[in-house]
């Protein structure tokens, strides 16, 4: 079974303003059969120099986890607006997530990378354990992450 | 409405309800097994000590935790192998993987939310809320039935289903509602109701140096490792990172290379709630708790079970009355008083026979009193009363809405009162005493004297009918039987006769369960002690009769006397019965009628056909506890019954002292009242030690007794209601 989202609001600044200058994107995160409770998985964005630009889905409602997804919360600050509107339910063992948003055209091959932090109920604790650019040569290439992410692909 | 409150929601919840008790009782094993295989914490260790001893295996620590049970883990990834490992307090070793097997896992989820994600959590936090209301409402209502919240620890009446209901519920309903006020509490955290800790957050920055060993760094050379919530690691990649360090105390952020605290977080008072409220309901930390908390769990099905049997008997013990009258036309009206139907069960029977008569009977609950009812020939008023002489739920506003009747009542129909209740509560049928007192106020005459019927007594109820009869001017038959006992065969194996020659005869019978007819191994009885009663429905009737029993299971007989009576068809059938005929009987425990616990003397009183309970009383009496047994017959030459067992018993200390009076016998017959008025100084010494007394013998008997016992105990500042509430004077009368 897949999480399909048709359309995403991702944060704000990721966004394009107009369809115009923009391009979507699939971003597909493919977890391994772990065997345990949901994970909580994060997506977000860091630019050239490495700085958080913005979260494109937060998948695990309850805040008082996030911690356990360290990079996300140290490049965020871990506030609430930073995800409003775009958490949902976290994601089984062996499950899919795939998110589908505008995302502007001056993103692309522009340093931008997406990064992945996982964590699972008395499990491990995965900071950027995938980390992909957002480049033309990548795009549908899956990746594997160190920690329950099987593969994530993004394509545009 | 507490009933209502109770009944129907628990039977709906009770499936539900069971998953989260059985689950939850599951999981309460796992603290006290954690407790036994887990090693303990070293004293005087420091979380640096350990944080060194383990960083020596693993170059890349991104945290370590202790976990609520004390175990120690810590999560790694040194590039070629990474995971979550158990570590040995001791000595920072390794101790294999940890992980959280999958039956547990979804044990605990199962319980946290059916398996069912936000929607089965909320489900679940409802149902905790769910077994608090259904907690109390059960505590109250057994306390109702009890008599108040003084006697809860009362021993419970009833069928098996109600006393395991009420027996089980009490011994859990400290664990259940601990259980749920902490689960709710857990619950309105999952949903975010409750504010969460907000930690450190004023930005912290590393001084940047290069990082210090871990074993070296102050901060943590000073936290004991028995404190140690969880220790994280900076990210090796980013030089501004620092290690925080998570305590009961609070949180602190370390500074990789030089040691120094940064920033220090107090746990708040909400956090440290909390924690406690963690540590009770999952007994991590508080294994002994957690076990209780499980065992009162592991009731919960056991609860749901006789709950819904006790449901369902009520409702089908609700009548379906056929060709109700309508109120206005009726020229007999009968009004119910009832808490769990089975009044209900001899009003529908009564209904059935006054319109086989030809009557107009129109049938209501006393709820629903109104003109139209007060306006028949005569009314008929059932009424059961409930715990300490309160009225039963289909009476609770009878009395206001009668009082709120015009003062003269439309046709002021002569009334019958017919109480029902059991002799054993100090207010026995005190709430049909008010009805019939009120309805005499209202100026309403009566039709008959008010009458008391003991333990649903079909043969009370019968006799009613008859006397109802006699004033309609018409044969009544009321044969209604509360609940159709399951009967055992039992065969007679002896029988002793006394007094025929005074025209009392009575019969000691003596019976054995059958033996199996294939095997030829001797049968079982039921299981019953001295003083509770044996139902007997003799051949061709319906109804049972009752008789004290005289031995316990152990005795290997079941023993009864039996005064023969004129016309009676089951002391007939007993007194013709011979040695290997078979009768249909069961057992109803009679609680209340029992020597209290310990070594205080007993008063044992008694006439007739009365002594069998006491006999038995004194029979089990190895122990050599003082009893002193006053016994009334018609002639020591005819009907002294157990005479010789007496005596043996007399010599062997069983028995104390044994005062007869024959009230036949030539020289200045006397009865068993007058021994106690004239060993008043005797028994008044005894109840200052804390006697208890036990009467047992005909109604006639009883009352000349409760006459000459008053003015013993009135000098010793006492009375005979107040012993008998408090357990101390207890009769069984017939």
């Amino acid at each position: 079974m897949k999480f399909v989202l048709p359309a995403v609001a991702a944060t704000a600044a990721l966004v394009a303003p107009t369809l115009a200058e923009a391009r979507q994107v699939t971003f597909e995160t493919a977890l391994k059969r772990y065997g345990g409770n949901g994970a909580y998985v994060v997506l977000y964005v860091t630019d050239a120099a490495g700085a958080y630009k913005g979260t494109l889905w937060m998948a695990g409602g309850k805040a008082k986890y996030y911690r356990h997804l360290s990079d996300w919360q140290r490049a965020s600050g871990g506030r609430a607006t930073e995800i409003d509107g775009i958490t949902g339910a976290s994601i089984g063992s062996g499950k899919t997530l795939k998110i589908t948003l505008d995302l502007a055209d001056a993103m692309i091959d522009a340093g931008y990378k997406v990064h992945v932090d996982t964590s699972v109920e008395d499990g491990m604790d995965n900071p950027s354990e995938v980390v992909v650019p957002l480049a033309a040569t990548a795009s549908g290439k899956p990746f594997a992450g160190k920690g329950y992410v099987k593969s994530l692909t993004v394509t545009f | 409405m507490l009933r209502r409150l109770h009944g129907l929601p628990g039977v709906v919840l009770a499936l539900g309800l069971t998953v989260v008790a059985v689950t939850g009782a599951v999981l309460s094993l796992q603290p006290a097994l954690d407790r036994a295989t887990a090693p303990m914490v070293p004293a005087g260790t420091s979380v640096a000590g350990l944080a060194a001893q383990v960083a020596a295996r693993h170059p890349g620590i991104s945290a370590i935790r202790q976990r609520p049970d004390g175990s120690l883990t810590v999560a790694f990834d040194d590039g070629d192998a990474r995971g979550v490992e158990r570590v040995d307090p001791a000595t920072g070793t390794g101790l294999g993987p940890y992980q959280v097997s999958e039956t547990t896992r979804v044990i605990t989820s199962l319980h946290r939310s059916f398996l069912a994600g936000d929607a089965g959590r909320a489900a679940a936090g409802l149902g905790a809320l769910a077994m608090l209301a259904l907690s109390v409402s059960g505590t109250l209502l057994l306390a109702r039935r009890l008599g108040g919240a003084g006697a809860l620890l009362r021993p419970i009446r009833g069928t098996p289903a109600q006393r395991w209901h009420g027996e089980l519920g009490r011994l859990a309903v400290a664990g259940l509602v601990l259980s749920s006020l902490t689960g709710l509490w857990m619950s309105a955290g999952t949903f975010g109701f409750i504010p969460e800790a907000q930690g450190i957050t004023s930005p912290v920055t590393a001084s940047g140096g290069a990082p210090a060993p871990v074993g070296t760094l102050a901060a943590l050379r000073s936290a004991p490792l028995a404190e140690l919530r969880e220790l994280s690691f900076p990210d090796p990649a980013d030089p501004t990172d620092v290690f925080t360090l998570r305590t009961a105390a609070g949180e602190t952020r370390i500074d990789a290379a030089t040691g120094a605290a940064l920033a220090f977080a107090p746990a708040t008072t909400l956090e440290q709630i909390n924690d406690l409220v963690r540590t009770l309901h999952t007994g991590r930390g508080a294994w002994l708790l957690g076990l209780l908390l499980g065992l009162a769990s592991a009731a919960v099905p056991v609860l749901g079970a006789t709950g819904i049997m006790l449901w369902a008997r009520r409702r089908a013990a609700r009548p379906r009355v056929a060709a109700n009258a309508p109120a206005r036309g009726a020229d007999t009206v009968i009004l119910v008083g009832s808490e769990g139907n089975s009044t209900w069960g001899f009003a529908g029977t009564l209904h059935a026979a006054l319109t086989a008569a030809g009557h107009r009977v129109h049938i209501a609950a006393m709820n629903d009193v109104g003109t139209a009812h007060l306006a028949a020939d005569r009314l008929l008023i059932l009424t059961a009363t409930y715990g300490e002489g309160y009225a039963p739920a289909s009476a609770k506003s009878f009395l206001s809405r009668l009082a709120r009747l015009p003062g003269r009542l439309p046709g002021r129909p002569p009334v019958a009162v017919l109480g029902f209740g059991d002799r054993n509560f100090p207010h026995f049928c005190r709430f049909a005493q008010e009805v019939a007192d009120a309805l005499e106020t209202k100026g309403c005459p009566r039709l008959l004297p008010m009458k008391r019927v003991d333990r649903r007594s079909s043969q009370e109820f019968a006799q009613w009918g008859q006397d109802l009869g006699a004033v309609l001017g018409h044969d009544l038959t009321l044969s209604h039987v509360a609940e159709p006992p399951k009967t055992v065969p039992l065969m007679l194996a002896g029988r002793e006769l006394y007094g025929e020659a005074v025209g009392t005869p009575v019969a000691i019978l003596r019976f054995e369960a059958p033996r199996d007819p294939r095997t030829g191994a001797p049968g079982r009885l039921p299981s019953f002690e001295a003083g509770d009663l044996v139902g007997i429905v003799p051949p061709g009737d319906t109804m049972p009769r009752f008789y004290s029993l005289a031995s316990s299971t152990r005795d290997g007989v079941l023993e009864i006397c039996v005064r023969l009576r004129e016309g009676g068809l089951c002391s007939t059938f007993l007194h013709a019965l011979a040695p290997g005929g078979a009768i249909n009987a069961f057992i109803r425990e009679n609680p209340a009628f029992r020597p209290t616990e310990g070594r205080t003397p007993l008063i044992l009183i008694g006439a007739g056909a009365g002594i069998g309970p006491l006999a038995g009383f004194v029979r089990a009496n190895a122990a050599g506890r003082p009893m002193h047994l006053y016994w009334g017959g018609r002639s020591a030459a005819s009907d002294f019954l157990y005479e010789h067992e007496l005596a043996q018993h007399l010599a062997e200390r069983r028995l104390t002292s044994l005062k007869t009076a024959f009230s036949r016998d030539v020289e200045g017959g006397a009865y068993v009242q007058d021994r106690i008025a004239a060993d008043a100084p005797r028994l008044r010494e005894l109840l200052k030690q804390g006697a208890q007394i036990l009467v047992c013998g005909g109604r006639d008997m009883a009352e000349a007794v409760t006459r000459a016992l008053e003015p013993v105990v009135r000098p010793l500042g006492l009375d005979l209601a107040t012993l008998k509430s408090c357990g101390r004077y207890v009769e069984d009368v017939y």
